[in-house]
């Protein structure tokens, strides 16, 4: 078996892991799974592409930073990307989900969040068509490095800065009064309002968060693959397995999820063919439920 | 003529999709159960049919020329191992779960008809599905008609035995865990057990429309199934009120017939390179009608719905002062 694998698996398992620690956020803080969670990672992505698009307009044609086959650009369309997915994330939580949830009804705001997700996703199906394309088509050369593995330069790039967000995340959830006034409304919701905290200002937070990922997921996937509008939408059952692997409300857990289903699927990749690779997340969500239900790091519902 | 054949027509496959609704009522509107793989059982049952009552194929595996009835029971059959299975894996926990899971089969299955080509043809199919009264169709007017006349047989059964069902001792207990599960189990009933049940017979009766429609059109192929279809069930279901019968089956209706008219207005409003883009447009507007019913008429035409949310103390009201 060839150590390519384990490459492509963390890649893989990057993309998976920042779309989980948004389901699993929005999951444990809201109180429900987002089924338009993996629109705002294609979202995400065009959203960046019409900046990098709007960019190129003014200034020209740029030349990508040396080994990448990126410019300056696309790391500030990632950055108005990723405000923008948030926008949209709050937006529709503000003309939809919020107003379901004052309703009381859980289940109910989980069935809306499935037709915005058709409504969403087709929505760029009609403006950008279902056509894939590109944010560049230059062709990497892969470098190798020891025991059959190569990588490219694009590839190093993008797996540091997952390190960097997820670690950003993390002391963000544990070292500060906002991640702690979140985790404090995961655990529980009546007592945390008691005791004074802002829980709209906590919701803001939390969308925020998960659609800034999801659209750093986005444009990782249309670097590394290609950029179409059921991109997303095809991450979903990875990132809601992911997300109850590592155990709901989990951020190190959704992250390490989603490594070890981005494993399993490059090594059923090469295994058994890339056509079966989606059936990976199922059965592994089928066994953690039989098995472990509250996922690797979960703490059980009272 | 023609409109009465393109009325018998539309009329079949709009029952057909009641059918797939009454299966979803009887999962959502009664139990609670949110399921999110819909075209994942209808596939199923469409598939199971098709493999049992084609002729020998030596491409794939059967056609093994079974009748149709067989086809239908054994569809019956399997997609409701196949709920009761997701059932049991799932009703233990939180309700969100379910969703999730459900959704995987959808995809699973939709997976395995792509790339299983020994067993589902793959990409391109099964074809030469027999159809019932196939020696009318050289006359398509007889043949449109009485091909609705088996589908609202079929219809009209499983919507007695659905209500009568839903008024018997067994209704009352699915009802009775969906307004309040405590007390239902207090009385000695077992939720977990009656909602496998629910969701098995609901998923069965889902794959027999799978099979009804196979049989109809005569040629299945993966893409019939996309969670598109999903979708438009849902919509059907909200739009004629979750939890009564005659709801399922009228907004089945009316929900096609706006599909189906809007498709005929983007047909001839766009030219044909805009034809795709217009069916997204078409989605969105479904989407978006989805969401406006939830907000402002939960209830749908004809609804009953849970006053309280199901799963008792576990569908924990989430914080609600944000937004609005």
């Amino acid at each position: 078996m060839n150590l390519q694998f384990v490459v492509d698996g963390l890649l893989a398992g990057s993309m998976i892991g920042l779309g989980a620690i948004g389901v699993t956020l929005t999951y444990s803080i809201l109180r429900f799974s987002n089924f338009a969670h993996g629109d705002f990672m294609a979202w995400g992505a065009y959203a960046t592409l019409a900046v990098v698009g709007a960019i190129g307009a003014i200034f020209g044609k740029i030349a990508p930073i040396a080994p990448l086959s990126f410019g300056w650009p696309l790391i500030v369309a990632l950055i108005i990307g990723m405000a923008a997915t948030g926008l949209l994330a709050l937006a529709l939580d503000m003309v939809l989900f919020a107003r379901l949830r004052a309703k009381g009804q859980a289940i109910i705001v989980v069935m809306a969040s499935f037709g915005a997700s058709m409504a969403l996703r087709s929505l760029l199906e009609f403006i950008f068509t279902s056509r894939p394309t590109y944010f560049s088509r230059a062709i990497q050369i892969a470098m190798p490095i020891g025991f059959g593995i190569r990588i490219t330069p694009d590839q190093i790039a993008l797996l540091l800065l997952t390190a960097v967000l997820v670690l950003g995340v993390h002391l963000l959830m544990t070292r500060t009064q906002t991640g702690r006034s979140m985790q404090a409304l995961s655990q529980n919701a009546a007592l945390a309002r008691i005791v004074g905290i802002d829980v709209a200002r906590v919701v803001r937070v939390t969308w925020i968060i998960g659609g800034a990922l999801a659209c750093v997921a986005g444009v990782m996937i249309g670097i590394l693959i290609q950029i179409r509008p059921f991109m997303g939408f095809e991450m979903l059952l990875p990132m809601f397995a992911a997300a109850i692997l590592g155990g709901i409300g989990s951020v190190p857990g959704a992250v390490l999820g989603g490594l070890i289903i981005g494993m399993a699927e490059a090594a059923a990749v090469q295994l058994i063919g890339a056509e079966w690779r989606a059936a990976v997340s199922f059965i592994i969500l089928m066994a953690v439920l039989f098995v472990r239900p509250i996922g690797l790091f979960g703490v059980r519902e009272r | 003529m023609d409109l009465l054949g393109y009325g018998a027509f539309f009329l079949t496959t709009a029952l057909i999709f009641s059918l797939i609704t009454l299966g979803l009522n009887l999962q959502w509107g009664l139990t609670g159960l949110f399921n999110v793989g819909v075209a994942g059982f209808v596939a199923i049952g469409a598939y199971t049919s098709a493999l049992l009552t084609t002729p020998d194929d030596a491409a794939r595996l059967g056609g093994f020329d079974l009748p149709i009835l067989i086809g239908w029971l054994g569809a019956m059959l399997l997609g409701g191992v196949a709920a009761a299975i997701t059932g049991i894996a799932t009703l233990r926990l939180r309700s969100d779960y379910l969703a999730i899971t459900t959704f995987g089969v959808a995809v699973v299955v939709q997976l395995v008809a792509l790339n299983a080509q020994k067993l589902t043809g793959g990409p391109f199919g099964i074809g030469f599905i027999p159809r019932p009264f196939g020696g009318l169709a050289e006359t398509p007017l007889l043949f449109n008609l009485s091909n609705l006349a088996i589908v609202s047989v079929v219809t009209l059964i499983v919507y007695l035995a659905l209500e009568h069902l839903s008024r018997s001792p067994w209704g009352r207990v699915l009802k009775a865990l969906r307004e309040d599960e405590r007390a239902a189990i207090s009385l000695g009933k077992s939720a977990r057990f009656y909602r496998v049940q629910a969701f098995a017979v609901g998923g069965a009766i889902m794959a027999l429309a799978g099979a009804l429609q196979a049989h109809f059109t005569g040629f299945i192929a993966p893409d019939n199934y996309l969670p598109a279809l999903t979708f438009q069930v849902w919509v059907m279901l909200i739009v004629g009120g979750s939890g009564s019968n005659i709801g399922a089956v009228i907004g089945s209706i009316l929900v096609w017939a706006i599909w189906a008219g809007s498709g005929a207005l983007t047909s001839m409003l766009f030219s044909p390179e805009q034809q795709a883009r217009a069916a997204s447009l078409q989605i969105v507007a479904i989407g978006v009608m989805l969401c406006v019913i939830l907000l402002v008429r939960p209830n749908g035409l004809f609804g009953d719905r849970p006053r309280r949310p199901r799963f008792g103390k576990r569908a924990r009201v989430a914080p609600s002062e944000s937004g609005s």
